[in-house]
């Protein structure tokens, strides 16, 4: 019974340990007031069973957005992975992953700094050579002292450094769905300005997604193309803001519509963070189905635990009948058996706990890097667990001993 | 035996009943679903690639402070520079033969996805395809099968900017594609169009079989639907795809970064910038693995917690019933009729346990398929099922019945 209680409240936990990993909210406080648009630049043809126009958007459409400003903050995103060098005799250029992103980015995200801070507007309207780099590769070029003004030569050409990152890794990596898919363990090592690294010429490493292929290549051709490449986040502070914005994206597309450069009616999406990880799929299907699964292997263990303290209680029939003939009320049989189940439960629980640790080490082992590091046992996880052992335990010892408060003294001795 | 008396003695004994009918059907419903899963992900894992697998591995690397092809002179540089690397591979004792490749099945990334159509500037291809953009030697270094046509020849080679949108005018296609696209055979030297182009390709070669770099839902609905086209692709990265001489794949993987490095030390390989093909199989189908391994271990534990508390449940019944299964032995029965009736009472409780399972695996199959878009559950993997549990339970049943029939006809006026 403990041991069924045991797997069945381990199976559980790990399997929500992972879940809650997924499916949690990276930016809780803001992430209502935070807003993915989409403008649909590809036309009925390319939309899918849903309507939905692409999940990124063209340069042209990222560009009106930005220099429109129409929301309390804005950034045009994409991803980059240019090699880096540190201006010092001896070092050796290293691979690394960030984004071009615009100056708002970092105080619209919360972004921590360690050192120094953001780029300004003007750094971004002056296409300024400045970079923003991670904590993690702060420590391998700088050892981890302030490196603020010191020159970073980014993809040949050199920019000099106004900011380090405190650690951050938010997960699932809302402002840049499209390709990390929501997860990822690729750092954030660099930040750079949008137009600068556009400038530049600095390709975009992520997906490019096109209806028709560009008439160039490089970032030349993807500018002028309908490609879909750049991420967009708009922050949107009430209602009326989004409902504004929304009319202002309707005028966006009618306006296009109207110059002949699509030729089908505004069909634009706005959704907030969590609408949005939503309609992406970023919990991945696989982990509601081991969740359900795991939820449907506690309630048998629950069934089973119940049969088995079922005939357990009513072993002890003769006992029972014994204490209420010589005055146990039926609260005093209540409170024995619900101990009982109780205690069962709490050792079942203490069961569960290793058992989930030895879950939780499993998934590390079996799942892919990008979700698997996410799922940890903490506090939360362990006194959960004891608690869902205890209470189901409970739940199970219920009528086993509503049954057992029902043996009839008289009956019961007279058959001894 | 008559069934009467059994029933009868079922009708008493309802909640005990209950719970076991209630534990089977759950266990039923989910391990049939769970063995469907894995079955689907075994199916998944073992699907061929096409390619000669041992032996093969692959090169990422990047050249540093160079910037994207930018004009004529820009391509025609960093295409020396590729075909530098090229030699200085071939060149490697341990190395068989060398192809520069954009990606490779199960790579999940790089991934290069268009249409083919069968008339020029077609609106809409008939099927989505994924092109391989490699040299001459692609075929020997991936080992994939030709069944029709010819290789490419040196003189088919040419080299364009990444992202260039002019098609190719030769190319190598899948199996797959040539009966798609032409049922009655006769693919080999027809023309067809990539991605919507005005120019023709003509089908040159045949391939067996050559699956696509994605897996996941999106690029399955064309898993070996691959284009071979004669191009190295210019960037400031290059991939190679790499055949090492047979049993020498160790050596081959440790030679080829000292030596590009030698050739040219401007550059990047990444730590995973090495990578068996081994290693890009097992990262491909990580989850898989790990998903039909958490329900094969979800199953497992159901199905040992039924047979214990079908277990449990028996002998609680059997010590209950000791007196009168004493009665029946002397009254005539023998050691078989008691082990045979507790058989028999088994199957009966397990067997509707199994027909409300039927439904409840039906019904939670639904449930998937409209949550996670999975397949129907087939009626063999639910037979299935309903064998395992009734062969289990019946050998649960089996020791407390075993028991039972030992029960001394004696006892029956012992316990008196």
């Amino acid at each position: 019974m403990v041991l069924a209680i045991g797997f069945g409240v381990a199976a559980s936990m790990t399997t929500f340990s992972v879940f809650r990993a997924v499916s949690g909210d990276p930016i809780p406080w803001k992430s209502h007031r935070l807003f993915v648009p989409q403008v649909d630049v590809w036309g009925p043809s390319e939309r899918g069973k849903d309507g939905e126009p692409p999940a990124a958007l063209d340069y042209r459409t990222a560009t009106a957005l930005l220099n429109d400003r129409r929301g309390s903050m804005q950034a045009a995103i994409y991803k980059v992975s240019p090699a880096v060098l540190a201006m010092r005799a001896g070092s050796h250029p290293v691979n690394v992953d960030g984004h071009a992103v615009s100056s708002d980015f970092f105080p619209m995200l919360e972004v921590p700094f360690a050192f120094g801070s953001g780029w300004s507007r003007q750094d971004d309207e002056r296409r300024a050579n400045v970079v923003v780099i991670g904590d993690t590769l702060n420590r391998r070029l700088f050892q981890g002292r302030n490196s603020v003004g010191e020159t970073l030569q980014v993809a040949g050409k050199s920019y000099r450094i106004v900011g380090v990152l405190a650690h951050w890794d938010p997960q699932p990596r809302f402002f840049d769905i499209v390709n990390t898919g929501g997860f990822t363990t690729t750092r954030e090592d660099v930040f750079l300005p949008f137009e600068t690294a556009v400038g530049a010429g600095i390709a975009s490493t992520g997906n490019t997604g096109c209806s028709k292929s560009p008439s160039e290549g490089g970032i030349a051709g993807l500018k002028e193309s309908t490609c879909v490449w750049i991420s967009y986040l708009v922050q949107l502070d009430d209602a009326d803001a989004v409902r504004a914005y929304r009319a202002y994206l309707d005028g966006y597309a009618r306006q296009l519509q109207d110059s002949g450069a699509t030729t089908w009616a505004p069909n634009n999406r706005l959704r907030d963070i969590p609408a949005w990880l939503d309609a992406q799929h970023v919990v991945p299907a696989d982990t509601g189905v081991s969740l359900l699964v795991a939820l449907g292997l506690l309630i048998v263990c629950l069934v089973n635990t119940s049969g088995l303290l079922l005939a357990k209680f009513l072993r002890r029939s003769g006992e029972i009948g014994v204490r209420r003939a010589i005055g146990a009320p039926r609260g005093a049989i209540y409170a024995q058996f619900l101990t009982e189940a109780g205690m069962i439960g709490i050792a079942g629980g203490l069961l569960g706990l290793a058992l989930t640790g030895l879950g939780v080490a499993c998934v590390h082992w079996l799942l892919p890097a990008d979700i698997a590091s996410l799922a940890r046992v903490d506090l939360v996880l362990l006194l959960l667990t004891l608690l869902l052992a205890l209470v189901s335990t409970l739940l199970a010892g219920l009528y086993p001993t509503f049954r057992a408060t029902l043996v009839q003294p008289t009956w019961q001795l007279k058959s001894q | 035996m008559t069934m009467h008396p059994m029933i009868s003695a079922l009708r008493r004994h309802k909640a005990g009943v209950a719970l076991i009918v209630l534990q089977i059907a759950l266990t039923l419903a989910i391990v049939c679903n769970s063995v469907f899963i894995i079955g689907g992900r075994i199916e998944r894992i073992a699907r061929a690639t096409g390619l000669d697998e041992d032996g093969l591995f692959l090169v990422t690397q990047q050249w540093v402070s160079e910037s994207d092809a930018e004009g004529k002179d820009g391509i025609e540089r960093l295409d020396t520079l590729q075909r530098e690397d090229l030699a200085v591979l071939r060149g490697l004792p341990d190395v068989a033969s060398v192809t520069p490749i954009n990606s490779l099945p199960l790579l999940n990334s790089a991934a290069w996805n268009g249409g083919i159509g069968l008339t020029p500037e077609q609106p809409k291809a008939n099927l989505q395809a994924s092109f391989y953009f490699a040299d001459e030697n692609v075929l020997p270094t991936l080992g994939v099968k030709l069944v029709a046509g010819r290789a490419f020849t040196a003189a088919d080679v040419e080299h364009k900017a990444l992202g260039d949108a002019n098609t190719p005018s030769r190319i190598i296609v899948s199996q797959e594609i040539a009966s798609r696209l032409f049922p009655d055979g006769s693919a080999l030297g027809k023309n067809v169009y990539l991605d919507g182009s005005g120019a023709p390709a003509s089908i040159v070669g045949i391939v067996d079989r050559l699956q696509t770099p994605g897996t996941n839902a999106f690029s399955t609905s064309f898993a070996y639907s691959s284009v071979l086209v004669p191009t190295r692709l210019n960037s400031t990265f290059s991939r190679y795809a790499v055949r090492a001489k047979p049993g020498r794949l160790a050596a081959a993987m440790r030679a080829a970064p000292d030596a590009l490095y030698q050739a040219n030390s401007q550059r990047v390989i990444a730590e995973d910038g090495i990578q068996s093909y081994a290693d890009i199989r097992h990262d491909a189908y990580r989850a898989d693995i790990g998903m039909a391994m958490l329900m094969g271990g979800v199953s497992l534990i159901l199905l040992c917690v039924t047979a214990a508390g079908v277990f449990g449940l028996t002998s609680f019944w059997v010590d209950q019933r000791e007196r009168q299964i004493g009665i029946r032995r002397a009254l005539g029965a023998r050691r078989r009729d008691i082990l045979g009736y507790f058989q028999v009472e088994n199957l009966l409780i397990v067997g509707s346990g199994a027909v409300l399972g039927i439904v409840l695996a039906v019904g939670l199959n639904f449930a998937l398929i409209s949550r996670y878009e999975m397949d129907r559950l087939p009626v063999t993997d639910v037979l299935l099922g309903v064998v395992c549990v009734l062969a289990l339970s019946q050998a649960s049943t089996f020791v407390p019945a075993r028991r039972a029939a030992r029960v001394e006809p004696a006892s029956a006026i012992r316990s008196m």
